[in-house]
């Protein structure tokens, strides 16, 4: 039996991009903003968050995802899967080609995955590592062969986790050094123009869009301002026309919120499902007895820094799962503020006040006062912190050469723990270099085992059971500390349209947007 | 005339002296007056001053109280402001010394290696200097001794261009008195009022670096000081004026009093010059 998806995906997509009475008009470039500066802009190779906010409009995937994660077709057209659920096949367009003209072939998706996301993208490697092998069937089809069924795998196609990338350029080069990560080369709507570092990062019109009138804008400016209260000005006096997630400090939220023609939305992160984590060094120092990493759960006022940092937006999570992932276990034991008990564990562990180095997210405000925060609730039961500041570039490298005790983060849940979770904890992912992935060095061989069965395991509801036992070990465990699902909201004006049309809406959406104007 | 009684001529040296003394009064009685860390969240943010009782001057942005953050910060303001100080009295007088007192080649490279520093703007340099050390109180403190310790090593070198020549200097050359003996115990001890007058001025200046610095994000993360606490309050001004404005006019009396302090120790040291004015 072979399923043709494409209609269905089809119908489901058009009730996803909102309706309007208005016909979508050409013209017009939008003004936004992009927090902090990115450290580059080639989507694969560096995983931050504001990169894939800004690539996102250069380079694709094969699929885009609904709000509701159903895969909608991007540059394939439509796929089948085998009978016995091991062989996808995937139909890509064939009017596609690359900002520098060349075509894109079936040729380009599997060095992307074969290749350059085998070699440089912790993401990925969840999904890589259960692919057997990927052909080219011909110049417009493209095999992928698991070793067994894995579930979450048609909704790991995102520009992000699988970026198209392409292979004339970068084939038997250095990847980190390739001349063509200062001009990516995409496939996206928009098309790479000019960086001009700490200012500016434009974007143009990508005329030869293989979609027939897409997109609506000439282009995009992302705006580069370091400091948060410039940044609301910037939208007050009308510099700027959309606010993305954590471009504005929290506090501002509710004042600008209730300006002239503001809207609010919190869509377009369905995908990510943004989780706060505190990465705790599972290898030397207090940080590696496990008493200690519980007592710093137990010493946290995770409500606290939600409602005064967050203003209430996002949800404070019982353990490794949040709320609205996929098989979370409702029945573990939640570790409530309660300095008391941390006392207690750090009293039995036998703490000798040995200090914790502490590193912030260096994406702002918010981020910089939570870590006093923390710091603040460790101290008072006991715990030595020092705080070190870095920049987003010191921060990825000594997460990535594991140099920290204590490190905030926020990792993304790409819908299926197969896909968001499991990498933080499986120990077959620690590698040095990369701040993405097992980066606290927790190694549990019952946990690996769970994790891997649990991610080919069918139906579901034998997943499911694998997943609460696994939930079981980690919640006594405490690999890293559960901070916040993060509540992201984007501010923008009422007369943008069509800005956020899917489930990674607020990096895939400018395609589709619009000025009513 | 005593020396507090021609100090105390200059009503705004006796002014500032007041205030200066005040303020640490205030670093000296922080740990007994607020014991809890300043770091403590300890009442609902955003509390306008005055409004519950214990709060004099309101809490922050996440509930920390003002008037303790005040206090604790004016002990490290001046801390980083003494020590830096210091620090840079170490490298700039004995460079100075050396040069002005031999002159010729010595003086030649060491007042080319002190204009490489002075042609750097301070705090441009001193920006740098903790981004590469890494934000702490060490490295605060050296970033400004190195950035503000040329202009001693100047003065200090025009002293000893003056006083070497003099009948004393040359009648010690005589009794036969080796040259380090001769600058620090003839010549140094009749630089020292000028010295001091510079110095009192460098606390000033110490302060308002270290203050920038926190602005701008570069202070020590884990010491409140009011640089920091102007940095943190600055994206909520509109919200929460009482946040920056009692650290900047902490910043403002402090950096005035040790200026009016300053001038009049001058008066004080140099009687003729101070007649010679009024």
């Amino acid at each position: 039996m072979k399923t043709p998806l494409a209609l269905a995906i089809a119908a489901a997509a058009l009730t996803v991009s909102a309706v309007h009475a208005d016909e979508p008009r050409h013209g017009g470039t939008i003004n936004t903003i992009i927090q902090p500066e990115p450290p580059g802009l080639v989507l694969g190779m560096i995983q931050n968050a504001p990169t894939r906010t800004v690539a996102g409009n250069i380079y694709e995937g094969l699929l885009r995802y609904t709000t509701d994660l159903e895969p909608m077709p991007q540059l394939a057209t439509d796929w089948e899967v085998s009978e016995d659920g091991r062989t996808w096949t995937f139909h890509l367009r064939d009017d596609v080609t690359w900002h520098d003209g060349e075509p894109f072939t079936a040729d380009d998706v599997v060095f992307s995955a074969d290749v350059f996301h085998r070699e440089l993208n912790p993401s990925a490697r969840a999904v890589l590592q259960h692919i057997d092998s990927i052909e080219a069937i011909d110049d417009y089809t493209v095999e992928f062969t698991l070793d067994e069924p894995f579930g979450p795998f048609l909704i790991s196609f995102e520009a992000g986790t699988f970026t198209m990338i392409p292979k004339h350029l970068y084939e038997g080069t250095d990847f980190r050094d390739n001349e063509h990560n200062n001009h990516p080369i995409g496939t996206g709507p928009f098309k790479f123009e000019n960086w001009d570092r700490g200012t500016v990062i434009q974007l143009v019109r990508n005329d030869d869009y293989y979609e027939d009138d897409l997109p609506y804008l000439d282009g995009i400016n992302w705006h580069i301002i370091p400091d948060g209260a410039s940044r609301a000005v910037a939208y007050e006096n009308g510099t700027v026309d959309v606010l993305p997630y954590g471009t504005v400090e929290n506090f501002d939220i509710p004042r600008l919120s209730e300006l002239d023609n503001t809207c609010m939305t919190e869509a377009g992160h369905e995908y990510f499902s943004p989780f706060a984590m505190l990465w705790m060094n599972n290898r030397e120092g207090p940080t590696a007895d496990k008493r200690f990493r519980q007592a710093v759960m137990y010493a946290m006022d995770r409500e606290f820094a939600r409602d005064v940092l967050w203003n209430g937006l996002g949800n404070v999570p019982l353990g490794a799962f949040g709320s609205n992932a996929r098989f979370q276990n409702p029945d573990l034991d939640p570790y409530d503020h309660d300095p008391e008990r941390a006392r207690e564990l750090l009293d039995e562990m036998g703490y000798d006040g040995e200090e914790v180095r502490l590193l912030p997210l260096p994406y702002g405000e918010t981020w910089t006062r939570w870590a006093e925060a923390v710091q603040q609730n460790l101290r008072e039961v006991g715990i030595e912190v020092r705080t070190e500041a870095t920049d987003v570039g010191g921060w990825n490298q000594r997460l990535g050469d594991w140099d920290y005790d204590l490190a905030f983060t926020y990792l993304f849940q790409y819908g299926d723990p197969a896909l968001g979770i499991s990498r933080t904890y499986l120990s077959t992912n620690i590698e040095r270099g990369s701040p993405w992935n097992n980066v606290e060095g927790y190694e549990n061989e019952r946990v690996d085992e769970l994790f891997n069965e649990a991610a080919t395991a069918f139906p579901d509801e034998e997943r499911e059971a694998l997943y609460h036992e696994v939930q079981e070990i980690l919640q006594e465990d405490v690999p890293v500390g559960w901070l916040l699902e993060l509540g992201f909201p984007t501010l923008y004006r009422c007369d943008v349209q069509d800005l956020v049309t899917s489930g990674v809406g607020v990096n895939d959406g400018f395609k589709d947007t619009w000025l009513d104007r | 005339m005593s020396f507090f009684a021609r100090f105390a001529q200059n009503r705004g040296a006796l002014f500032g002296l007041i205030i200066l003394l005040g303020i640490i009064v205030m670093a000296i009685l922080a740990p007994l007056v607020f014991p809890e860390s300043p770091w403590r969240m300890v009442q609902r943010p955003f509390l306008p001053p005055m409004e519950v009782d214990g709060f004099l001057l309101g809490t922050d942005t996440m509930g920390r109280n003002v008037a303790a953050g005040l206090m604790h910060g004016a002990w490290v303001s001046l801390m980083i402001g003494l020590v830096s100080t210091l620090v840079a009295l170490m490298i700039g007088v004995p460079l100075g010394a050396v040069a002005g007192y031999y002159g010729g080649l010595i003086d030649d490279g060491l007042m080319r290696f002190t204009e490489f520093f002075q042609t750097i703007p301070n705090f441009a340099l001193a920006i740098v200097l903790v981004a590469i050390m890494q934000p702490s109180i060490t490295s605060i403190v050296l970033a400004i001794a190195i950035v503000s310790w040329p202009p001693v090593a100047r003065l200090v070198r025009a002293e000893f261009m003056s006083l070497r020549n003099r009948e004393y200097v040359e009648a010690a050359r005589l009794v036969g008195q080796s040259n380090a003996t001769i600058i620090v115990r003839q010549i140094l001890p009749n630089t020292l009022s000028p010295i001091i007058v510079l110095a009192s001025l460098m606390v000033a200046t110490a302060i308002l670096l270290e203050s920038a610095l926190s602005f701008v994000g570069l202070g020590d993360p884990n010491v409140m000081s009011w640089g920091y606490m102007i940095g943190a309050a600055r994206t909520v001004i509109r919200q929460a004026w009482w946040l920056s404005f009692f650290p900047g006019v902490a910043i403002l009396l402090t950096v005035l009093a040790l200026n009016l302090v300053g001038e009049g120790l001058d008066d004080a040291l140099n009687p003729k010059l101070a007649r010679e004015r009024s």
